[in-house]
């Protein structure tokens, strides 16, 4: 594996001051060692941790399971949507967490291809994320269907009656869209995954060895094996990237494909990658910080170059989020029509306009304002507040593409503003799913890809050749 | 099959149905004959078996009406002055923005009537057709409303009963162009200018509404499309409406 090495000799000489062991993969331990502290960070728990367990479930009992029966008994009735806002609160649930999902891909895949060596440890943290996010949004779909039970008669299922879905349909494209990326993200998920199962599986006992032996599929670290293992994780790491960029574009089409005012718009696909990228790096950061303040040994491999690198990937982010909002406000208002005026007027001027510039404050004032400064980058309680402030900003941000913008209809006998009802306490109980899934694969899986931290240090690792010593980089370009 | 739709084959073969300029049944609305009384509403509910909604609902927006009438005012307050009525229902375009929305082919295009018709059973609830319509007239089933006696016995047995869930809207009356293309087809005869009614135009005391079929240019409505005050709703967005609107103005005496 080749590594941008680099970056690190120069940041030597450029900072004499700086201890070399800041850097994580300047700071090697024997690997027996580093296996037996991601061991122990998923192995114990404290009655604190399955307190909020306990907590969460309980909400995700009442908030999402109950309410959902409610709402699939009583009807969307009980939800606020209504003429013109038919598609509400869910259907911004999912563009949120499709947005969280890309996090883990862009990092993990993004990354991995352009060999960032700043992504090593927490490349699994984001893996998870997208997966539970593609399950969180899954699960809005569902939530937003008028009859959940049909769901199926979007499957092209052959049937004697020879009904077959319309493909004409953006949502048929965004259905196979998630449903690929679902797919594709899971094994990228589990792949990088197999060689940790490997060292959990020779290091545990009980159900949990029994798990892991199943799981790691026999991986015995032989070169035959890891040969085939690091091949398909290049073609899966390939792969995956094309898929992420697309599924948010396709997300994007469901509204820009619509003939309505504020959506028909041609920047739609690229704005809501940008966007996705934002809130899921945010979401990165907010969770980096949980996972380094509860998690044992975390402090180790999660280290303030890790946040301070984050940190300037979201200003980057934030900055190119801003210039596509900008077109995507600045060339209706230039255009004139007057439809596109009045939506322009009542997003800045309405009663929805505290939202816009909710929105315009968390996802661009806040980032620019912190960001900027290396110190601050170096808070990680700072930088969690940052990823709070954007995944508000870019909730608001669909909550206005969305429900708020199609108040603003053709036919202007029909305006009426959205009120979510039944939509708050399902979305609150979302939250603690996903929450709840993430502590609980947090100690069922090995959270820090310990191998890939192994290699990268090796990689970095000094060795003595005669009287020098010489950094041992096995496959640089 | 009758001669009326062998007829209608003839005349349309040249160009896709669903892109036919005039399509064939069609409708005219005289905006300076409406008086905005909603007799029409009253009678599309009764005819097609829409849901009594209560008051809960209707005050949240969701009235369940085929057609409605809207009421503009123009002007600034304080000198602000009534615009004409304006009846407002599904336009069956010919072009239809519901239709290609729809991921199970539950908003459709009738080939033999040149229709937009919504299949109940096929709805899955994704409400994107409703959302892509410029005219917002396609109406949703919120809930179940409740029906008790006695006026579940009110019930039109030609019409279907819609489940929560589902979407709903006008159907140009679809179950009397039915019964009178059945009529007519019995009696080895065309359907006659007049003989096919929707509840709306027949409810409305002044006249206001005039239906019938468009292609065929001897019909009142062919000729009523025509006129000078003709115009279509949300031309711009080349929907291909099938009813044209005669614009008001003599009330007010503003325009012609």
């Amino acid at each position: 594996m080749a590594v941008t090495a680099k970056a690190l000799p120069h940041a030597h000489a450029q900072e004499e001051h700086e201890d070399p062991r800041e850097h994580l993969m300047l700071d090697p331990r024997p690997r027996g060692e580093m296996n037996a502290m991601a061991m122990e960070a998923m192995l114990s728990t404290n009655w604190k941790f399955w307190l909020v367990i306990v907590i969460l479930a309980a909400t995700v009992a009442y908030c999402l399971f109950y309410e959902w029966g409610v709402l699939i008994f009583e009807g969307q009735g009980v939800a606020g949507v209504t003429r013109p806002d038919y598609w509400g609160v869910f259907l911004v649930d999912v563009v949120f967490w499709i947005g969280i999902s890309h996090a883990g891909t862009f990092i993990s895949a993004l990354l991995r291809v352009l060999k960032v060596e700043a992504r090593r440890p927490f490349t699994r943290a984001a893996e998870l994320m997208t997966t539970f996010g593609l399950v969180q949004a899954g699960i809005s779909v569902f939530l937003h269907l008028g009859r959940v039970w049909l769901t199926y008669w979007m499957i092209p299922l052959p049937n004697q009656r020879g009904l077959w879905p319309d493909f004409h349909s953006p949502l048929m494209w965004d259905f196979m869209a998630i449903t690929t990326y679902l797919l594709c993200s899971t094994m990228y998920l589990y792949m990088p995954l197999i060689p940790d199962l490997a060292m959990a599986r020779d290091r545990s006992t009980g159900w949990r060895k029994l798990l892991y032996r199943v799981m790691a599929l026999g991986f015995r670290g032989n070169e035959f094996q890891w040969k085939h293992l690091t091949t398909a994780m290049n073609i899966f790491a390939f792969a995956i990237i094309p898929v992420m960029f697309s599924v948010h574009t396709i997300v994007s089409w469901d509204f820009a494909m619509a003939s309505r005012p504020g959506w028909s718009s041609t920047v739609f696909g690229p704005y809501f990658v940008i966007g996705a990228l934002h809130s899921g790096i945010a979401a990165v950061l907010l969770v980096l910080f949980l996972i380094r303040s509860t998690m044992k040994h975390m402090d180790y491999f999660l280290r303030l170059e890790h946040f301070d690198f984050l940190g300037k990937l979201s200003l980057v982010i934030s900055m190119i989020w801003a210039y596509f909002y900008f077109n995507d406000y600045i060339v209706p208002w230039y255009g004139g029509g007057t439809i596109e005026k009045t939506l322009l007027d009542f997003l800045a001027r309405g009663p929805a306009s505290p939202l816009w510039y909710a929105m315009l404050f968390c996802n661009i004032v806040v980032p620019w304002a912190i960001l900027w400064n290396k110190n601050w980058r170096r808070k990680p309680w700072l930088l969690a507040l940052v990823g709070i402030a954007v995944n508000i900003g870019m909730y608001l941000e669909r909550y206005i593409i969305i429900p708020v913008t199609v108040t603003i209809t053709r036919d202007p006998f029909t305006w009426r503003l959205y009120h979510p009802a039944i939509e708050i306490p399902i979305t609150i109980g979302m939250f603690a799913l996903f929450l709840l899934l993430y502590m609980l694969a947090s100690r069922i899986i090995p959270l820090i890809p310990v191998w890939e931290v192994e290699e990268g240090q090796a990689a970095h690792s000094l060795r003595k050749l005669g009287k020098t010593e010489v950094v041992s980089l096995s496959e640089l370009e | 099959m009758s001669h009326a739709h062998e007829h209608a084959h003839e005349h349309q073969d040249a160009t896709p149905k669903a892109l036919s300029a005039t399509g064939k049944w069609g409708m005219v609305i005289d905006q300076d004959l409406c008086t905005g009384c909603q007799a029409c509403v009253a009678a599309c509910a009764m005819e097609n078996n829409l849901s009594f909604i209560g008051e809960d609902d209707v005050a949240y927006g969701r009235s369940m009406q085929w057609i409605r009438i809207e009421r503009y005012w123009q002007g600034e307050y304080p000198k602000v002055s009534m615009t004409d009525y304006q009846p407002m229902m599904c336009q069956q375009c010919g072009n239809a923005p519901c239709e290609p929305v729809c991921p199970v082919y539950a908003s459709v295009h009738s080939a033999s009537e040149d229709l937009n018709v919504q299949v109940y059973n096929r709805c899955i609830g994704t409400r994107y057709c409703a959302n892509n319509c410029p005219y917002q007239v396609r109406e949703f089933n919120w809930r179940d409303w409740p029906l008790p006696e006695p006026m579940s016995n009110r019930l039109n047995p030609d019409v279907t009963v819609r489940q929560r869930g589902v979407m709903e809207k006008c159907t140009f009356c679809i179950q009397r162009i039915h019964t009178g293309e059945n009529t007519a087809a019995a009696a080895n005869r065309d359907v006659l200018d007049g003989e096919v009614v929707p509840a709306c135009a027949q409810a409305c005391p002044a006249n206001a509404i005039t239906f019938g079929r468009i292609d065929d240019p001897t019909t009142q409505v062919a000729q009523l499309a025509q006129d000078s005050r003709g115009y279509h709703q949300l031309e711009e967005m080349n929907t291909l409406p099938r009813v044209t609107y005669l614009k008001g103005g003599s009330k007010h005496g503003s325009n012609g």
